[in-house]
């Protein structure tokens, strides 16, 4: 890992003050990904920006209508809140699953959306439960957030702030966690709600998608026997010493049919 | 090069680290305290896990600085008033070590485990132990050891 100039700003104007002054300025969030993207030299910044005192960054709170989680909440948080567990269980679940606990303690929401690694869970929760990415200057619909691998709607210096997810009837994330490394090979969420059905696959491609489809035949029932009839095409999903795409296609069915029955 | 000022296993410590200085080679390489492994270096074999505010991580994925004013326990502060921890005892009395690398790790990741779930199942703690790995693959009894060491916490 080559050196750099690290801060540690105590609020959000700071923050991009220091992004801007600095040469070639990166954002360190939990560090779980930037660390050892750091140590293969993939990034060289001049700067590391650390999030980690900014106060306004942290926390969650529910509403009748909204779980608002601050960018900077790590994974071990959501998986743990009560009241996370009590509105959008899914969630909570999804959170308790990333990666181990080692991890999950550092890792942070904000930093695995705006990685948006194409195998990284939270894309699909984003996504999938129709939620709203705030930022320092602006509000990112969810479906607008990512928009190729390890690519995001963010602008140079752009610092997530929270994320809004609706709470929905009904939500079930089931995912095929690659054995050694707990990435998903695929990963599906499912959500019922007020903006309608939805079905957000993570692992399978450049990044995450939604299955139109498979979503319009939920519509009609909401049931794991809607999906009998959709065939997944292997079209464009990653092949990778793990799986191959065709085989990637066939999980999306059988996630989406599993997650279909833990809510049923 | 920037100061910190940390507490390690109960003492107050200052020390001066790059900005690319990791966590684990602070507590290594400046304070020698090297019960703490550095096993894979890439944040997936556990065996350099300390606690860092109260809760485990992986210490090779970590800057020192990020550490900076936060209350840090190793393997070697595990107890501070000498002997053994109960969960190191069930570890030796059950034979949850073979070539003991991994060891350090899979001891501060068991006392963690267990303070949040103090009394789990088998299942349980496989999936607690979910982020660390014994190259002598010795989970049989790494799991014997911290059902033991479990009951020996809680008595």
């Amino acid at each position: 890992m080559h050196d750099f100039n690290y801060h540690r700003p105590g609020g959000l104007f700071s923050a991009l003050e220091a992004f801007t002054r600095a040469e070639d300025a990166q954002y360190l969030a939990g560090g779980q990904t930037t660390i050892p993207v750091l140590k293969l030299r993939l990034a060289m910044p001049t700067d590391l920006i650390d999030l980690a005192g900014i106060e306004e960054l942290q926390g969650i709170s529910v509403s009748e209508t909204t779980v608002t989680v601050g960018a900077m909440t790590t994974h071990a948080e959501v998986a743990s809140s009560a009241s996370i567990r009590d509105a959008i269980p899914a969630l909570a679940e999804m959170a308790g699953g990333i990666g181990d606990p080692h991890v999950r303690n550092l890792g942070t929401l904000g930093g695995s959306i705006a990685n948006n690694d194409p195998a990284a869970d939270y894309p699909a929760a984003v996504v999938g439960l129709s939620a709203t990415v705030h930022t320092d200057r602006r509000q990112i619909p969810g479906d607008d957030f990512f928009t190729a691998i390890f690519e995001t709607a963010l602008e140079e210096g752009e610092l997530i702030t929270r994320v809004d997810f609706p709470i929905p009837e009904a939500a079930a994330y089931s995912k095929f966690k690659n054995p050694a490394s707990r990435f998903a090979l695929v990963g599906v969420m499912i959500s019922r709600g007020s903006k309608g059905v939805r079905v957000a696959v993570t692992g399978a491609g450049p990044c995450v998608f939604r299955m139109p489809g498979m979503e319009e035949a939920l519509c009609e029932g909401f049931t794991p026997g809607a999906l009998r009839r959709i065939s997944v095409p292997a079209d464009d999903l990653n092949t990778d010493i793990h799986a191959s795409a065709e085989y990637r296609a066939h999980l999306i069915g059988v996630m989406a049919r599993r997650a279909l029955e833990r809510i049923a | 090069m920037a100061r910190i000022s940390l507490r390690v296993n109960g003492k107050p410590v200052l020390g001066e680290v790059e900005g690319r200085t990791l966590l684990v080679q602070f507590l290594r390489e400046t304070l020698r305290l090297t019960g703490t492994h550095v096993g894979c270096d890439t944040s997936q074999c556990g065996a350099c896990v300390v606690h860092v505010r109260g809760v485990p991580v992986k210490s090779c994925t970590m800057l020192a600085l990020q550490a900076d004013g936060a209350e840090v326990t190793t393997i070697e502060g595990l107890t501070q008033e000498g002997g053994l921890h109960p969960m190191q005892e069930a570890f030796r009395d059950n034979h949850g070590l073979q070539c003991g690398f991994c060891t350090p790790g899979m001891i501060m990741a068991s006392v963690a485990f267990i303070r949040k779930n103090p009394d789990p199942s088998e299942t349980e703690v496989q999936s607690g132990l979910e982020g660390n790995l014994c190259r002598c693959t010795g989970y049989r009894n790494i799991v014997i050891s911290v059902i033991a060491g479990a009951k020996a916490m809680r008595a």
